[in-house]
């Protein structure tokens, strides 16, 4: 077994802001050798798809190739924002990890970095 | 000669953030031969509305409530040792900020600081209810009903590096933007003017880093195995050494737990940043685009190529208008089908506060079932065991105090109205505030700016 599923948290992190109700959530690979297929994978669109329950209108995806990082700007995803939204995390601090849980992917073992959890469930 | 570098340390990224974390910074400072600046942000959106209620019930108030607990244990170190504060402590009321300061001073016995208050934020000294309603709006709701408790625009760094050639100790602001706090020291050490973008945008970049506090230094960073950061309780706050070439590095106090690294800085720098490419602010378009980080030993990041562009036309304004008030109420299930009791407990809510004739949006939640990221009426894509800990969650936002206080009621009810074993309710009203951005022209702020010497 070469490649398995596995959420995008494997080989990236991410950061979560807020503006108003506009939230704006950095995805950046842990390393260099993952940054083609994390370009590749996080499009605007998928990441639209990810937050469209919450109310996401629109996405804007800016690149920071030297920084192997994106940032995704998304539009009416934050009920309203931090001073009128109604829900319990009324930043949409923690939308950071629903980005890196929902963003699923096929990942080879030497894709992570070198200590990751995730290493344990491939089968030498 | 050795080239002259500035040292910037930030000892809060928020009101409210840790009171003894700039003491680890001072220490640091204080032995070395260069100059040294100690910046505070602790001036939210939100948190100058509050200032502005308090401001009118007493003119002396309306600063930081906290600004004893920032200032005096570093004060006396930090005039002792020529490490000049710069703060937007001054929330609603910068002047009454610096008199708050020089009392302790008195009572710290320490050397008389000069202070230096920058004014002009403050748009309702200068603009009519009308003509703020009348301005373009960026983002947020149709004002025109309300009653506005607050209206400040962002100023730049330009009048802190003003301040600063009247040879004065600490620095006070109301509404600044935040990475002014550091671009305005850099402004006045090194001499830039308007035209030198890049320069400008660097400084810019530096202050967007630091303002957050140890937001850059593993804070907010920590994943247990992925994200691994030594001593986050502990975490040092960050210090910029900043040279004339608009190179700087990012380092924290010794003996101090955290991180800075590569990934540290690039999750800060992306921090509430939408167009890298755009980053507005009063004095500068600062261009992150072909930042450059290397290591430089550990705990230490060297930051390259911050680019600048003309500085945006119009200057933001964020405005606060009063909301009504929030009712949250809490209970938990757990142990056996608690997933399905506290479902129930949702339902029973809702339907009560329809009976009540309670208008206004309701949300229920079910933390424990994926609340943050999914709601009650969503399907969550976790697997959720029937059995576990689970916790619902009511808000909603109401015009009065009682309405919202009827809602926390229902929620309470559930102990001996609701579903088997419901237990730990807790419930809260708070006041709401609203906040919208417009965007103001600049011959109408600039004469408004000036600089008062205390």
């Amino acid at each position: 077994m070469d490649f398995i599923d596995l959420p995008i948290h494997a080989i990236a992190h991410a950061r979560a802001g807020d503006k108003g109700d506009v939230s704006n959530i950095s995805l950046i690979a842990y390393e260099e050798k993952c940054w083609d297929i994390i370009y590749e994978i996080a499009t605007k669109e998928k990441v639209l798809q990810i937050f469209k329950h919450l109310g996401a209108s629109k996405v804007d995806r800016y690149e920071l190739p030297n920084l192997y990082a994106l940032n995704f700007v998304i539009q009416n995803a934050l009920g309203g924002g931090v001073n009128s939204s109604l829900r319990l995390d009324r930043h949409g601090k923690t939308l950071s990890s629903h980005l890196l849980h929902e963003l699923v992917l096929p990942i080879k073992k030497d894709m992570l970095p070198k200590n990751s959890p995730y290493r344990q469930k491939f089968k030498d | 000669m050795k080239q002259k570098k500035v040292y910037i340390g930030c000892g809060a990224g928020f009101s409210g953030d840790r009171f003894d974390a700039s003491i680890p910074i001072v220490k640091e400072l204080k032995n070395i031969d260069s100059p040294k600046y100690l910046m505070f942000e602790v001036l939210a959106e939100r948190t100058l509305a509050i200032a502005q209620q308090y401001r009118l019930k007493n003119p002396e108030e309306g600063y930081s409530p906290f600004l004893d607990s920032y200032i005096n244990p570093i004060l006396d170190e930090c005039l002792e040792n020529n490490i000049k504060i710069i703060s937007n402590i001054g929330a609603a009321n910068p002047v009454g900020a610096a008199k708050r300061i020089l009392e302790i001073s008195k009572k710290l016995n320490t050397r008389t600081p000069k202070i230096g208050v920058v004014i002009g934020d403050d748009l309702l000294e200068y603009m009519s209810h009308k003509e703020i309603l009348n301005s373009p709006t960026m983002e947020g709701l149709d004002f025109s009903n309300n009653n506005i408790t607050a209206a400040n625009v962002y100023l730049g760094a330009r009048p802190i590096a003003d301040a600063l050639t009247q040879n004065v100790d600490i620095v006070i602001v109301g509404r600044t933007v935040d990475s002014a706090l550091a671009l305005g020291p850099l402004m006045y050490e090194f001499g830039w003017e308007i035209n030198d973008l890049d320069l400008l945008g660097a400084g810019t970049i530096c202050g967007h880093l630091l303002e957050c506090g140890a937001q850059v230094t593993g804070s907010y960073f920590a994943d247990p195995g992925f994200k691994d950061v030594p001593d986050l309780a502990n975490v040092g706050f960050p210090i910029v050494e900043f040279s004339k070439d608009g190179t700087f590095i990012i380092t924290k106090p010794v003996n101090t737990g955290g991180l800075v690294s590569k990934a540290t800085v690039t999750e800060q720098l992306l921090y509430e940043t939408h167009d890298p490419s755009n980053y507005l602010v009063p004095d500068v378009t600062a261009d992150m685009t072909n930042l450059e980080l290397e290591d430089d030993g550990a705990n230490r990041v060297i930051v390259r190529g911050g680019k600048g562009k003309k500085p945006p036309e119009k200057l933001k304004a964020t405005i606060c208008c009063d909301n009504g008030f929030m009712g949250e109420a809490e209970m938990s299930y757990a142990g056996p089908n608690a997933l399905a009791r506290a479902k129930l407990a949702g339902e029973v809510i809702s339907k009560r506060i329809e009976t009540l004739g309670l208008q206004g949006q309701l949300r229920v939640e079910i933390i424990g079932a994926g609340s943050v990221h999914f709601s009650h009426d969503e399907e969550s894509s976790y697997n959720l065991p029937e059995n576990g800990d689970y916790r619902v969650r009511t808000s909603g936002i109401y015009p009065l105090k009682h309405q919202a206080q009827q809602l926390v009621d229902e929620v309470m009810s559930l102990y001996c109205c609701g579903p088997s074993a419901g237990g730990g309710g807790r419930g809260y009203v708070t006041p709401q505030s609203s906040t919208a951005s417009i965007l103001v022209d600049r011959k109408t702020v600039d004469p408004n700016i000036r600089v008062k010497i205390f």
